[in-house]
Formats: C-alpha cells, sequence, structure tokens
C-alpha cells in the first residue's frame, strides 16, 4: 500500500530525508518515531504528494508521489501536525468545505459528517439532536473549539473521504485521556476494519507501541531502525530480562541453582538481591517453566515470576542517541 | 457505528455537450469552492467589511461634498470648467480607495493560511495548483472590484442628484474600465505577494510596491482625465490588461505547493545570493574560455531573446520611425547640412546638441554604455519590456531622420552608409546582445527556472549579463565609439564634399 525506495529530500543544503526505504502493507500500522527536524513530517509531506521527491520513489495506494500527485492525494488522508482550521467557519461549514473540494455528493457528505462527529463525541445522535435555538456543537464557529475539539474536527476531516491510507502527524496531541483513548480505538480499528494501511507519526512511545506492528526511527533524515516492536527490543536491549521474587525468609544458595539451571539454555544472572534474582534469556519459553521446576523442587517459595518491562523509550533513546 | 463508508456514487459517463460541461464543471468546481469560502470568511471579518463599507458609502459623501464646495466657489468666478472636468478625475479616486484597501484580502490569501497553519491540509487535497490559485485570485478580485463599483456608483448617484451632472457613457466607460484593470493588477500582484511571504506582515510591508506605482498610474489618468484625453486612457487600459495577463501568468508559474510550505522563503541570504550571482558573473575559468565556451554559451541560451530583440528593433524601429515621418514630418531647413564644414564644427554641434559633453570616443562611449546599463536595470522591473523600447528608440530616430534627408537631395542610403553604417555595424550587435540579455533577466521574472525559483533565476541572469557587458559589449562599445568619432566624421566631410 505504501512502497517507498531510497526517497530523499534535499532543500539546498539539507538533507532532510536521506535514503528512506520502507513498505507498509495493508492493515498494518507503522510508526515513524525520531527527534524533531529529523525528516518525519517531510517524509509524510512527499508521501501525500505536497513535496516532490529530490530522489528515490515511493508509491502510495498504488499511484506515484511523484508523477500522480492528485491521485495520490484523492486516496490519502493526512492529518497535519497543526489542525489549522479556519476560526470563522463552523465545524460543520469546514468539514462540508473539505468534503466538496474531495467531490463528495452532498447527501453522503453531510451523512458522513453526521456519523463522524457522533463517534468522535462532538455532536451527539441524531435521535437527540438539539432542537430550537440550542447549538449543535458543530455549528459552531471552529474559532470557539478546545484544542482537543480542533484536534478532532481535523481527524474527521482526515477520514471524511474514507482514504486507504492515512498519515496521522500527532493525532492525540492536545487531547484528554479519554478522547485520546477514543482516537486510539479508532485508529485500531481504521486498521483492522478497512485494511488500510497508517503512518503515525508521534512522540507517544506508550501510544506508538499501543498501536503500531512496526516501529521506525529516523534521524537526521536516515532510517537508523525499523522492525516490529518485540524484535527492535530484543536487538538493541538484549533478550527478555526476567524477574523472579521469592517468599521470605531469604535462603542461600537460590543464585547458584538458577545459575546452574539456566546455563544450558544461553540464559544468565544480571543481577540479585534480598530474595529476588534477575536473568537475561533469549527464550522464556522454555528457562522460565525449568526455574520453576528446580526452585520448587528444592522447596523455595516462588512469590511471582515476570517479565521486567523494557520500554520503547529505551529502545528508541538508544536507537538516537546510541545508548539508553 | 461504522466508520468506514466507501464513498460510491460515481456517475454514468455522459456524452456530448453533456460530458464537456461535466468535464469543465469537474475541473473548475474546486476552484469554485474555494472561491465561495474565502468570500464567506471576508465577510464574515467586520474588520475587513466595515472599513470597505465607510468606503464605498462615505467617501463618495466626501467626494460630493468637495465637488459642491468647490463649484460654488469657482462659480464665483466664472470657472465652472475646471471643477466639471475634476469631477471624473473624483470618480476615478473613490473607485481606487475601497479596491486598495481591499488589497489586504489578497495580501491575506496565502500568507494568511502559513501563518494560521490551514495551507497544509489545504494542499493535501486533490486540488491542483491551478484550481488553488483561480480560486484564491477570484476572491480576492471580487471585492476590490465590486467595491470600487459601488463607490463609484454611490459617488455618481450623489453627484447625479446634487449637481445634475451625469457622466456621458464613454467617459463611463473607460472610468468602469480603468477602475477594474487596476483593481485587477493590484490583486494580482498581491496575491503574487502573498504566495510568496511568509506572513501577513511580509506582505503588507511588499505590498508598497503595488500600492505606490498604482497611486502615480492614478495620478496621471486623473491628470488625462481633466483633459479628456480618453485615447490615451483606453490605452492605459490596454497596458493595464497586458500587465495583468503577465503578473497572473508570473503568479501561476511562481505557484508551487513546495515554496508555499518553505519557511525560507522570505529570509534573506546574502551569501547564498552573492555566489549565485558571482559564479554567473565572473569568469572563473580564465580568459580563453570566456570567449570560448561562457560567452558562446550565454549567446546559446538566449537565442529566443535575441531573435525577439532583432525583430523588435528593427521592424518596430521603422515602423515607428515611418510612422513619425508622416505623422511630423521635419522642414527642409532642418537638415541645414551648410553647417558642418569640418571636425571642429561636427564636434560642436554635438556638443550643442546636448546628446554628448563632447564629441569624443569616451564620452560616445560613456553614453553607450549608460544607456544599455539603464536598459539591464528597466528590464527588470518590466519584465524586459522596456530594454526594448529603449533600444527600439535610436533605431526609430534613424528611419525618422534617414528617411526624410532625401528630401534635400541626398541619397538616404548612401547617407545611411556614411553616418551610421561604420560604427553601427559594431554598436549595433553589442546592443542586441545587451538588450537580449536584459531582456533575459526580465524573462526569468515571468518564468522562474526550476533551480533555485525566481530570485536565483535573476540573480544568475543579471551575473551573465554583467560577464556579457564586461566580456563583449565594453569591448565593442570602444571600438564602435572610437570610430564613431574618429573616421565617421572624416567619412561625412568626404560625403559632403568638404
Amino acid at each position: 500500500m505504501i512502497e517507498i525506495e531510497e526517497l530523499t529530500k534535499a532543500f539546498d543544503t539539507l538533507v532532510a530525508v536521506d535514503n528512506v526505504t520502507l513498505t507498509v502493507r495493508p492493515g498494518e500500522v507503522l510508526a515513524l518515531l525520531g527527534p524533531n527536524g529529523a525528516g518525519k513530517t517531510t517524509t509524510v509531506r512527499m508521501l501525500s504528494a505536497i513535496l516532490k521527491p529530490t530522489a528515490g520513489r515511493a508509491r502510495v495506494a498504488g499511484y506515484d508521489v511523484a508523477t500522480q500527485g492528485d491521485a495520490v492525494r484523492r486516496n490519502v488522508g493526512m492529518l497535519t501536525e497543526a489542525p489549522g482550521l479556519y476560526s470563522r467557519m463552523t465545524g460543520r461549514e469546514y468539514l462540508d468545505f473539505f468534503g466538496q473540494l474531495r467531490q463528495i455528493p452532498t447527501p453522503e457528505r453531510h451523512k458522513r459528517i453526521n456519523e463522524l462527529a457522533e463517534w468522535f463525541k462532538i455532536a451527539p445522535a441524531a435521535e437527540t439532536r438539539p432542537t430550537g435555538n440550542q447549538k449543535d456543537v458543530l455549528d459552531r464557529r471552529l474559532g470557539e473549539y478546545s484544542k482537543g475539539m480542533a484536534q478532532k474536527i481535523a481527524l474527521i476531516r482526515t477520514l471524511l473521504h474514507d482514504p486507504p491510507v492515512l498519515l496521522l502527524d500527532e493525532p492525540t496531541s492536545a487531547m484528554d485521556p479519554a478522547s485520546a483513548r477514543l482516537v486510539r480505538d479508532t485508529i485500531a480499528q481504521l486498521r483492522n476494519d478497512a485494511h488500510r494501511a497508517i503512518i503515525l507519526c508521534t512522540h507517544n512511545l506508550p501510544e506508538a507501541e499501543e498501536l503500531a506492528d512496526r516501529i521506525a526511527i529516523i534521524r537526521q533524515g536516515r532510517i537508523v531502525e525499523q522492525d516490529a516492536t518485540p524484535a527492535l527490543k530484543a536487538r538493541l536491549l538484549g533478550p527478555p530480562l526476567m524477574e523472579i521474587r521469592l517468599a521470605p525468609p531469604s535462603q542461600n544458595g537460590i543464585v547458584t541453582l538458577i545459575e546452574r539451571t539456566i546455563a544450558g539454555y544461553g540464559a544468565r544472572v544480571e543481577d540479585a538481591g534480598n530474595n529476588w534474582v534477575r536473568y537475561s534469556t533469549p527464550d522464556p519459553t522454555v528457562t522460565n517453566p525449568a526455574v520453576l521446576q528446580a526452585l520448587i523442587a528444592s522447596g523455595v517459595a516462588v512469590m511471582t515470576l515476570s517479565e521486567v518491562s523494557q520500554s520503547l523509550e529505551a529502545v528508541y533513546l538508544r536507537a538516537v542517541e546510541g545508548g539508553v | 457505528m461504522n466508520i468506514e463508508a466507501r464513498i460510491t456514487s460515481t456517475p454514468a459517463a455522459p456524452t456530448g455537450f453533456s460530458s464537456i460541461w461535466q468535464r469543465m464543471r469537474s475541473a473548475w468546481w474546486p476552484a469554485w469552492v474555494i472561491f465561495r469560502r474565502e468570500i464567506r470568511d471576508t465577510l464574515r471579518d467586520w474588520r475587513i467589511v466595515l472599513p470597505i463599507v465607510i468606503l464605498v458609502v462615505g467617501f463618495p459623501f466626501l467626494a460630493n461634498f468637495a465637488a459642491n464646495r468647490g463649484l460654488t466657489f469657482v462659480n464665483q468666478y466664472g470657472a465652472s470648467l475646471i471643477i466639471e472636468r475634476l469631477l471624473p478625475s473624483l470618480m476615478l479616486v473613490v473607485g481606487f480607495f475601497p479596491s486598495s484597501f481591499s488589497l489586504v484580502i489578497a495580501l491575506e490569501t496565502f500568507a494568511g493560511e502559513k501563518e494560521r497553519r490551514s495551507l497544509e491540509s489545504l494542499l493535501a487535497t486533490p486540488l491542483t495548483d491551478l484550481q488553488l490559485y483561480v480560486g484564491k485570485l477570484l476572491a480576492a478580485t471580487t471585492p476590490p472590484v465590486l467595491a470600487s463599483y459601488v463607490g463609484i456608483g454611490s459617488y455618481l448617484l450623489l453627484i447625479g442628484f446634487t449637481l445634475d451632472w451625469w457622466p456621458p457613457l464613454s467617459l463611463l466607460l473607460v472610468s468602469m474600465t480603468l477602475s477594474t484593470v487596476q483593481s485587477l493588477v493590484m490583486v494580482s500582484g498581491a496575491v503574487i505577494v502573498s504566495s510568496q511571504s511568509t506572513s501577513v506582515r511580509a506582505a503588507n510591508l511588499l505590498a508598497s510596491f503595488i500600492i505606490i506605482p498604482m497611486a502615480f498610474v492614478l495620478q496621471a489618468e486623473a491628470s488625462l482625465l481633466l483633459f479628456a484625453d480618453y485615447t490615451v486612457l483606453w490605452l492605459i487600459a490596454l497596458c493595464m490588461v497586458v500587465v495583468n495577463v503577465l503578473l497572473i501568468r508570473l503568479g501561476t508559474h511562481v505557484f508551487n505547493r513546495e515554496q508555499l510550505l518553505g519557511r525560507d522563503i522570505d529570509e534573506l541570504n546574502l551569501q547564498h545570493a552573492w555566489q549565485v550571482f558571482w559564479e554567473a558573473a565572473w569568469p572563473h575559468h580564465g580568459l580563453k574560455a570566456l570567449y570560448t565556451r561562457e560567452i558562446p554559451a550565454i549567446i546559446r541560451g538566449m537565442r529566443p531573446e535575441l531573435l525577439i530583440t532583432v525583430l523588435v528593433i528593427l521592424v518596430g524601429g521603422m515602423i515607428v520611425g515611418v510612422w513619425g515621418i508622416q505623422r511630423f514630418p521635419l522642414p527642409a531647413e532642418a537638415f541645414d547640412l551648410s553647417q558642418v564644414q569640418n571636425l571642429e564644427t561636427i564636434g560642436s554641434i554635438v556638443s550643442q546638441s546636448g546628446l554628448l559633453t563632447s564629441f569624443s570616443p569616451w564620452a560616445i562611449f560613456y553614453n553607450n554604455a549608460r544607456a544599455l546599463l539603464v536598459a539591464g536595470g528597466a528590464a527588470l522591473i518590466s519584465l524586459g519590456i522596456l530594454a526594448l523600447l529603449l533600444l527600439m528608440a535610436p533605431v526609430a530616430i534613424i528611419v525618422y531622420v534617414v528617411g526624410q534627408i532625401g528630401g534635400i537631395g541626398i541619397n538616404p542610403w548612401l547617407f545611411l552608409a556614411v553616418t551610421v553604417l561604420p560604427h553601427g555595424i559594431v554598436e549595433l550587435p553589442a546592443a542586441i546582445l545587451a538588450t537580449a540579455q536584459a531582456m533575459r533577466m526580465g524573462d526569468v521574472m515571468l518564468a522562474p527556472p526550476e533551480e533555485g525559483g525566481g530570485v536565483d533565476g535573476i540573480l544568475r541572469e543579471s551575473g551573465r549579463f554583467i560577464k556579457l557587458f564586461m566580456g563583449a559589449v565594453i569591448p565593442l562599445l570602444l571600438i564602435a565609439a572610437w570610430i564613431e568619432a574618429r573616421i565617421t566624421p572624416h567619412l561625412l566631410l568626404n560625403f559632403l564634399g568638404r
């Protein structure tokens, strides 16, 4: 759905995007992570045929971004970094304006605006619409909207024409937790329901980890890492780290016992303390049962055995800065 | 609720006229949508609407009041003709004020979108550059033109009812046409300024380059209305139409999505500018390469301009010269060659004419070089047109003079061969080269190159102009000036049998 090959964009002396190669399949979400100025927005702008690549090629929904810009823009929904609304228009007028630009027939356009407004909870359902003098939120001027509401309007604008490809730049920025949850659920549903290809640019790493099938980390215009989240973690942070906690009182020889048990599985003890031991293992599905069995057989009371969470932030920092 | 919904309605393909209409509608519908949005946005902004209403309603009252008072005053001295001549001028002024104020709308078109950060979402729609530009241009044009019409209409009604003065149809037509084309020129210029600025503030600063020349034009028009010279006014209107077409052409050419989103579009980078200019101006590869490669390459690159220059100055100069002969024939006494007795008399005749400080090679060279440099500068502000006109003028004068010399029994062709040909054969190519390159500098503004855009293009072509000027034009002008001062006078004296 999105195929990028050695895509490059240079502005005078600055190479903003340098030889980027990526693929996003239908039904897949790719999170594009990177510090400010890394080249995320420039990449997204090229994919939405706003900027022309200096070199390389990209096909979006089957169309070449350099030569078939109009067709690309028809098939892409782009959520820009800033909502950029027209403050003197009402929400409904604004969405209608973009619907008209995309030449969506009037009845479908109105139906779609109402449905999406209901979905994003900025308009009541048809049966509970206000009557008389009471104004629907959608009929208020955009200048009166909160930041979160403005972001929702921008999202509706992005989804209005039901595009097969979505390029979302910071979709939950400025939103309260409930709205952000709604947007994340929406993105997940959009991916699953209609097999859309989605690129998500975000600084919100938990959000990226939750939504993305794959992560690409961009630094100084280059993709420095690209893989599924678990594989990235394994590659950059090493094998999963397990922590076992024992019931008091503490006993001697536990560390030696665990070391002896896991030695054959390529695992090793990383750290230990009173009543707890941490070990790394390339394959917890084999190592963990063996450790539990050995401890129980020795009469040791095990309280918990769990994986120590290694955050995407650590992966990101290692990729971007070269160290955790 | 299902948030996915396929947009399915694609009507059956129509045929014949209906098909053409559908295609046209589809092509221009987005521009119409943009137009409507912009107009609605403008009408909702009281900061724009209120001043325009005041200008189109209040200002005509003021003009009417001034006209009435003026008429009462001049009537005391029986000079009512003066104020009657001023009434049409006031009509133009009344139309100009609201349209010039409405320029803020045009200046806001793109710069305002950039400031609000709403432009990117617009650029991400399937709009073509032309649709977006046309929609914005129409939306920026309509309020000033309508404001101008309403202002003039209010003024005419007031003057009509209070002074019983109703303009003749020819005056009304020329005034309305001038108001319209003025508004169009200002808006087209303002939209270009807006698309090339990153903020409304920067666009407003640059707008003085539109308002000031237009104010001068308005003064000239008002003077012409005073003399009731409608023919020249129609010519001004025609020129304005040409300028407007050129501005729209320039606007659509320099309009591109990429630059619109650039933040350094109006950033002053003197180092880069100097680099581009210096790279093009300095003969980096030595003198041999300058004459064997660089100057030939510049000449090859300006073939169309060379062709146009030669055609315009020869054909145009000939037409203007012949027109001059027919319209303003000189009496035979004007060609009194009896004073031409020797080199000293030739020198003093030339000095007395005021054309040159002295009849020396340096004075001739200085005069010609200065004229061609002025043509280069004029080309930049006139899209190349003034450079052509400046070179066409001497050719027209030569045709005008030589064409009438036969009247006193002198063979014009022989006279031409003696007085113009010896130095002209060197001077004319130098002038053509300089003018063609000057024209190219102007052309770059109309069709900026892909690499670096308009500013880089102008700097590059200006650098080439300097290179060509120093490398070819100056040496040729020096040779021509020496021939003109040292050989041509001897030939003339011989020809006249002195």
